[in-house]
């Protein structure tokens, strides 16, 4: 590996942890769709910063379009408090259009002057080694590098001071409010850094991954846990992952560093869909499974107690007749008698079930309930 | 604005944003009502990778084949979105999100991997991204002119189930009609309605034109039919003019003046439409508060008089402001409409029909 590389890699482990940490709290307030929106409108930001400081490496540019990505926040909030249309029409209705008046104006009067909508777009992360940070005589590492790491701080400082506030408006805002907290600052505050850090990534990354940062490593943690703290470090685990998987299969496949790092991210969020522990599609479908011969086994406990010791038993307890009786396939009754044996709950002669001790208190317990 | 129309490049480009946005616009009228508006920018985005995909497997331009691809893509991405909801925890949003970026990347990921390829049949895939009217041939129009027409037949002719379900599905089911089955024709219907628009306004922009239309419409009417009508005008006029303004001056990205152009009708539609405008409900607000104000001084004066009996007593504008603040302007209004007259410079009384009117 070239230190080019290197810094590449690192820079796409920060960009994806920076952004993963309030990426959680966008996905647990159902404010997803903010990042998409914030992560376009930058853009504005970033041309008219440029038009006022005349360079595209200056850090006045962040604040402004940081503040820009802001805007769109208080603009989307206003267009609802009209009452005249919802908040997902709202947020489709103030983004595009910031966002158009970035991309003609960068086109009209900014054009190839390394302002370019598809590298702002689409980001380019290979470049990103040869825009360095000297000063002192020192070489301080890239640019977006020393950005993005100064902005990870932040917001780890940011989510550590404001901890309990973060986590009690975000579970319970009524409590919230109850208890004194400002829900609307603590939203606002959020909101900034959310901003902040989509436009810093924005830089390095381009806007799309911006919102695959954001919202597929935290809801892919979502899936796997149930406690805020574990939540926030397994996203930036999942963050950190993808954007190296990502850095590598777009290095196979020459192909664009941002995109396959978003690709990365669906594959994580998708593994974790299938696979998750609890809540993952194969162990519901187990667990969907095992109930199905659990309740079986426990309806031929009772089916066998009900006519345990009455005239018919003989002719009811036979295995070739639980298909007429329980209406279960003949396959089926037989796995489950053999289920049912070797959990103890039944005993076979021949053709004859007779229900042990385990297996009367199992049909007793089962119709109490 | 006539002799345009004689240019063929023009009358093509301005036919085929006409389509788009008539198509958008009707069909994103049941998008925004049903709070599904965003589903428009995830299905957008997702169609990209189809776009990529169709021209690796095929090798082929033709647009009925790129469209079929996007179509594809955006019906995968919408049945993924509806997937992640049905079965997880995952909320709507984030599965917008998700569904959204991550496509997105892969698409961006195979257009890469295929411009990287040495030869040079790709160009103009890219334009998928920001659109390009100016690029539009007779072929696309052909295409997007049927496509779009099938959508629009189609919706009407289940328009009054279509209608039950963006107002009622819980009572559609329980009247027999296959509620789930006309979700998946809405959203079908959506895509195509989406991927028509792709090649002008491109990937990155297109959820303003289902959006935007729709939400301007919704000012004018509360009727449904009326509602798809005037989205599909408003697109369709959005549309053309974008595209006409982007083709014929210099460097001007279709897509965004197309998007500029809608958002425009939006916000003079907010401001000015029927009762529900921002500006009558301003004037309407002034109106009722100075109607107040008036009332209130009215009402003061006629407490002042039972307090202090005796005819021919005024009171100074200083002791009505403290009882209702600001009445020196409201005392005027009221002595020009002959209900209140001054006695002497700073002394007001109530006239008799400033009396009646005070009891009223």
């Amino acid at each position: 590996m070239t230190s080019g590389q290197i810094e590449i890699q690192l820079i796409a482990i920060v960009v994806a942890v920076a952004c993963a940490l309030p990426g959680t709290f966008l996905v647990l307030r159902r404010l997803a769709l903010v990042s998409d929106a914030i992560s376009h409108s930058i853009l504005l930001g970033i041309v008219l910063g440029f038009f006022v400081v005349g360079n595209v490496t200056s850090p006045l540019l962040l604040v402004g379009a940081a503040i820009v990505g802001l805007l769109t926040v208080v603009l989307v909030q206003m267009l609802e408090r009209t009452g005249l249309v919802r908040e997902d029409a709202a947020i489709g209705l103030v983004f595009p259009a910031l966002f158009s008046i970035g991309v003609i104006l960068i086109s009209r009067y900014a054009d190839g002057v390394h302002l370019d909508v598809d590298a702002v777009l689409l980001g380019e992360l290979a470049f990103a080694p040869f825009d360095r940070i000297e000063f002192w005589g020192w070489d301080w590492g890239p640019t977006a590098l020393v950005v993005m790491s100064v902005i990870l701080a932040l917001n780890v400082t940011a989510i550590a001071v404001f901890w309990k506030e973060l986590k009690l408006s975000t579970f319970d805002p009524a409590l919230a409010i109850a208890l004194g907290f400002t829900p609307a600052l603590v939203q606002y505050g959020l909101m900034s850094l959310v901003s902040l850090t989509a436009v810093g990534a924005f830089d390095a990354v381009g806007s799309i991954l911006v919102v695959a940062l954001m919202i597929a490593p935290p809801a892919t943690a979502y899936l796997l846990t149930d406690s805020l703290p574990r939540m926030l470090v397994i996203a930036a685990g999942v963050g950190a992952a993808s954007g190296l998987a990502g850095y590598w299969l777009a290095y196979a496949l020459d192909a664009s560093i941002a995109g396959s790092m978003a690709t990365m991210t669906g594959v994580a969020f998708t593994l974790a869909w299938l696979l998750a522990p609890d809540r993952g599609l194969v162990a519901a479908a187990r667990r969907r499974a095992r109930q199905k011969l659990e309740f079986a086994q426990t309806m031929l406990a009772i089916h066998l107690a009900n006519h345990e010791g009455k005239p018919e038993a003989a002719e009811e307890s036979r295995i070739e007749h639980l298909d007429r009786h329980l209406r279960w396939q003949p396959d089926f009754a037989e796995r489950i008698v053999r289920l049912a044996e070797r959990r103890g709950l039944v005993r076979a002669e021949g053709q004859v079930l007779e229900l042990t001790q385990a297996g009367r208190e199992l049909a007793a317990d089962a119709l109490v309930r | 604005m006539l002799e345009l129309f004689d240019d063929y490049t023009l009358r093509t480009v301005a036919l085929g944003s006409a389509a788009l946005g008539i198509t958008s616009g009707a069909l994103g009228t049941f998008a925004v009502l049903r709070r599904q508006s965003l589903l428009g920018d995830a299905i957008s985005h997702a169609a990209l990778p189809g776009v990529a995909i169709a021209f690796l497997l095929t090798g082929s331009k033709a647009p009925l084949v790129l469209v079929t691809g996007a179509a594809l893509a955006g019906f995968v991405g919408t049945l993924a979105v509806m997937s992640i909801v049905r079965t997880t925890r995952v909320k709507y949003d984030s599965a917008l999100g998700i569904v959204l970026s991550v496509f997105f990347g892969f698409g961006l990921v195979l257009l890469t991997f295929i411009q990287r390829r040495p030869d040079a049949s790709q160009a103009g895939l890219d334009r998928f991204l920001f659109g390009q009217a100016a690029g539009l041939l007779q072929r696309d129009l052909v295409t997007m002119a049927i496509l779009g027409g099938i959508a629009l037949l189609l919706m009407l002719l289940v328009w009054k189930e279509l209608k039950l379900l963006a107002f009622d599905p819980d009572y559609g089911a329980s009247l027999g009609f296959p509620m789930r089955a006309l979700d998946i024709l809405l959203t079908s219907l959506l895509v195509v309605a989406i991927v028509i628009g792709l090649q002008t306004v491109g990937v990155v922009l297109m959820a303003a034109m289902v959006i935007a239309p729709a939400a301007a419409a919704r000012q004018w009417t509360d009727r449904l039919g009326l509602g798809a009508a005037l989205a599909g005008l408003f697109g369709a006029i959005a549309g053309v003019l974008g595209s006409v303004l982007s083709a014929e001056a210099e460097r001007l990205p279709t897509g965004p003046t197309i998007v500029l152009c809608v958002t425009a009708i939006v916000l003079v539609s907010l401001l000015v439409a029927g009762r529900r405008g921002l500006l009558w409900r301003e004037v309407r607000g002034r109106r009722d508060r100075r109607r107040l104000r008036l009332a209130a001084v009215l009402a003061d004066l006629r407490a002042l008089e039972h307090q202090h009996p005796g005819a021919g007593r005024g009171h100074s504008a200083a002791v009505l402001s403290v009882m209702s603040g600001g009445a020196l302007s409201s005392l005027q209004e009221l002595e020009r409409r002959g209900q209140v007259a001054r006695l002497a410079e700073d002394e007001w009384a109530l006239t008799d029909e400033g009396r009646t009117e005070a009891e009223r």
